[in-house]
């Protein structure tokens, strides 16, 4: 069994005993992983490729519903409803809770549609509540003044950092009560990274955020929890500070050492 | 000089000569379209019906409006079936055996002759009233449309990548919203472009047109009367012994030949301006 550290503050999704198949497979992508997901903190999955953090990501929004066949097993808790239950509404689910993709996904149309696209679809068709929420999402994804006068043009023409600092204005517009993070800065250059990773900080005040990566040092620096995952299975949760320090399973030592992985 | 190198300049000279011989035929077309049409063009082409042999108003308006007529219903039949069509294959049928089953007898009607369908709308549109009709032309024109229109909707809605729906679909967008406000604008470009092509393949047709829409000599816009057409007018103009309908089909050959050409090069030049994107 996995070791779970204590998480004393207010829990915003507990995940229990939670299992996942993926479609025509028998054997489970992730078996049984129960984790807390302290609100207003950044949880980071970290692991090897293949170990299941970005399958379990995709469970907390259930994107997975996308692809017929895939199958839960458990519960994922979020305000006192389970989400893999078949009657919840994945429209109002996935409003709070958004998510962002490994590469930057603007839409084709122009930045000022990218990030009102979101409050459109909630039906928000005041012209300056459109602009002052337009306004508000890029000034908190740190792109305001970059775009603030080509607001018309078209998303693509951006910078891929700046693409994906739109998804993520895109994502805040709507103001969701948590923020899924899928290797956000895997396709970028380290200034871009590092004005994604100040972006995560910031972002906790207002929503939860739980994070995929890669890169260990980036968990270190952004969460304040972390994951490890190995072979589908939670090896072990930790505050950061300690996990990265002293870790509490052989395993967890041994992928931050650089022994495997 | 070494084996290799002798075996590449032979194969490369075989291949150059046989492009070459590929675009003298082009060019010899294109050439004989132009000099031959260009001199039979006038105003008079575009005020005067057909008249017989030997009248001195003579023109092709009524088979240029009527082909004009004929392509666009077809479009308007052809192109939002073929849309839907590709659309339910890349969103919905995806590789169910279903879909796959419909690609191919897509395929196979891409490749069916035009004649055959025209015999085909023959059957079930005009030997049933008893007369040829503008609306039998269009619908025959039509079914050729669909297959490459659903082909090329489906290639496009394909390349929208798969991250691009999962994002919209992120935002709490319904399925209807993400291939309508997301998928298409992203496909957009070669969704236009494939409808253009398509144009400019039935645009040219002659076959289905021979014994649907017939042809009239007469001014008409009336769908439910025989209609005329610049394929089928020139058809009957070019194997006429009259020089002055000669002429005329000349003429006619010239308008659908630049007409094509036209549609193609702008077809070309979308394809090319998103390359470059």
């Amino acid at each position: 069994m996995a070791t779970i550290c204590e998480v004393t503050e207010p829990r915003e999704i507990d995940i229990q005993n939670f299992s996942f198949y993926y479609a025509g497979s028998e054997k489970p992508a992730l078996k049984n992983i129960s984790l807390p997901v302290a609100k207003n903190r950044v949880t980071a999955l970290i692991g090897p490729s293949g170990c299941g953090k970005s399958t379990l990501l995709r469970s907390l929004n259930r994107i997975h519903d996308l692809y017929p066949g895939n199958r839960y097993e458990g519960k994922i808790m979020f305000e006192g409803q389970n989400i893999l239950d078949k009657k919840i509404d994945l429209i109002a689910l996935r409003i709070k809770i958004g998510m962002i993709f490994q590469k930057p996904t603007p839409f084709p149309m122009s930045i000022f549609d990218n990030v009102a696209y979101g409050l459109r679809l909630q039906g928000i068709r005041n012209r300056s509540e459109l602009q002052d929420r337009v306004e508000e999402a890029l000034k908190g994804a740190a792109l305001w003044n970059e775009v603030k006068d080509r607001l018309k043009d078209d998303a693509n023409a951006l910078s891929g950092g700046q693409q994906q600092r739109l998804c993520i204005a895109r994502a805040v517009a709507v103001k969701p009560k948590v923020l899924l993070f899928d290797e956000p800065t895997s396709a970028l250059d380290p200034i871009s990274t590092q004005a994604v990773e100040e972006l995560v900080i910031e972002l906790k005040e207002q929503m939860t955020i739980v994070i995929v990566t890669h890169n260990m040092q980036q968990a270190a620096r952004v969460s304040d929890y972390t994951a490890f995952m190995y072979l589908g299975e939670l090896i072990e949760l930790g505050k950061t500070e300690e996990f990265f320090i002293n870790p509490k399973e052989k395993l967890s030592e041994d992928y931050i050492t650089g022994k495997f992985g | 000089m070494n084996k290799r190198k002798l075996i590449n300049a032979l194969i490369m000279t075989l291949s150059t000569l046989s492009a070459l011989v590929g675009l003298v035929f082009l060019f010899w077309i294109l050439w004989t379209l132009f000099s031959k049409g260009l001199h039979a063009m006038g105003l008079n082409i575009f005020i005067y019906d057909t008249a017989p042999p030997g009248a001195k108003e003579t023109g092709l308006r009524n088979a240029l409006v009527g082909h004009l007529i004929l392509v666009a219903v077809a479009c308007a039949i052809g192109i939002p079936f073929g849309i839907m069509a590709g659309t339910y294959l890349s969103e919905f049928g995806k590789n169910s055996r279903y879909a796959n089953f419909i690609r191919d007898l897509s395929d196979v009607m891409m490749s069916a002759p035009s004649i055959v369908i025209g015999a085909f709308v023959y059957a079930i549109m005009v030997a049933p009233v008893g007369h040829f009709s503008g609306w039998a032309g269009a619908v025959a024109l039509a079914i050729m449309m669909i297959p490459i229109v659903l082909r090329t909707t489906d290639d496009m809605l394909n390349l929208v990548p798969q991250t691009l729906r999962e994002a919209a679909y992120a935002l709490g967008a319904p399925k209807y919203k993400v291939t309508m406000q997301i998928v298409y604008r992203g496909a957009k470009v070669g969704m236009v472009t494939g409808i253009l092509l398509a144009i400019a393949r039935i645009a040219g047709e002659t076959a289905p047109l021979l014994f649907t829409s017939f042809n009239n000599n007469f001014f008409s816009t009336n769908l439910n009367d025989a209609m005329a057409s610049l394929t089928v007018t020139m058809f009957n103009f070019a194997t006429s012994p009259y020089d002055d309908w000669i002429n005329l089909g000349w003429a006619a050959a010239f308008i659908l030949g630049a007409f094509v050409l036209f549609v193609n090069i702008i077809g070309r030049m979308i394809i090319k301006k998103r390359g470059r994107r």
